[in-house]
């Protein structure tokens, strides 16, 4: 199977690249970014604000299936220039302070690649290498299955 | 870089997940592994073999039997791996696709 989305993270570096190409023209793959609902949709999150414009912010508010809020996040944004790139920070909100992130700047920038085509590319910067690694390692260890939680177990013991 | 990608696909899989685990807490045949399946033997051997090349577990002759143990020193370096990450960003990014395949501009 194809991969279509791709992650750099080169060791010892604060900072990620998240690259993927979409069977969408370039205007729809934006159009996804900029409208509340369908970024609700996709991002399967509930969006309080979203202001699509310089020194505009959002704020976003995550809840599990029983409709409890599991987290919000919010950030500013730095640029806002349709079809082509949003500069924004992230920040997760009301994280027990052993989970705290620390704000995290996001660079997306969207590129046609033909009529039917596109690409995004987000380029992302943590404060510290340890953050990113965190970060990454996050999907992980919350665990997909049963077997993957036991395995990670295992891992953790090898360290 | 290639071989890295492989090892991930080879993680990837939920049966071949369980056989690290089993093989992890001690060697075992071929046959003993597929026995805590309900797969078909050469789909275990199939797996057995992934797993083989990509070097997560390594085989052992012992007498006649050939036994598979863990090889954690190939685990460690696939320890902090991104793929869980790669996955979902991934499945966020096939949902936004599919929305807006259907989307209709509202006139």
């Amino acid at each position: 199977m194809e991969r279509k989305t791709k992650v750099d993270a080169e060791d010892g570096k604060q900072e990620l690249v998240i690259t993927r190409e979409f069977d969408l023209p370039l205007e729809l793959l934006f159009k996804a970014y900029a409208e509340p609902e369908i970024v609700e949709q996709w991002m399967g999150t509930k969006v309080l604000k979203l202001e699509n414009k310089k020194h505009g912010s959002y704020q976003f508010e995550t809840s599990d299936a029983q409709g409890n809020v599991v987290f919000r996040s919010n950030g500013t944004i730095h640029e806002f220039t349709p079809n082509q790139k949003i500069t924004r920070t992230f920040e997760m909100e009301n994280t027990p302070a052993s989970a705290r992130f620390d704000v995290q700047l996001e660079f997306l920038e969207f590129e046609k690649l033909t009529d039917e085509t596109s690409k995004l590319v987000m380029h992302v910067v943590y404060r510290s290498v340890a953050l990113r690694d965190q970060m990454l390692r996050l999907p992980f260890s919350q665990g997909i299955n049963m077997a993957h939680n036991r395995l990670q177990e295992y891992l953790n013991k090898l360290k | 870089m290639n071989l890295r990608r492989d090892v991930f696909q080879a993680i990837a899989d939920p049966t071949r997940r369980a056989i690290l685990l089993l093989v992890a807490s001690q060697a075992m045949t071929a046959g003993a592994i597929a026995s805590n399946f309900d797969t078909a033997r050469p789909t275990i051997s199939k797996h057995l073999q992934i797993l083989t090349e990509c070097e997560l577990i390594a085989q052992e002759q012992n007498g006649r039997e050939i036994y598979y143990h863990i090889n954690a020193k190939k685990m460690k370096e696939v320890a902090d791996f991104i793929e869980p990450f790669r996955q979902m960003w991934d499945d966020r990014f096939n949902k936004l696709e599919t929305i807006m395949k259907n989307y209709k501009p509202e006139k």
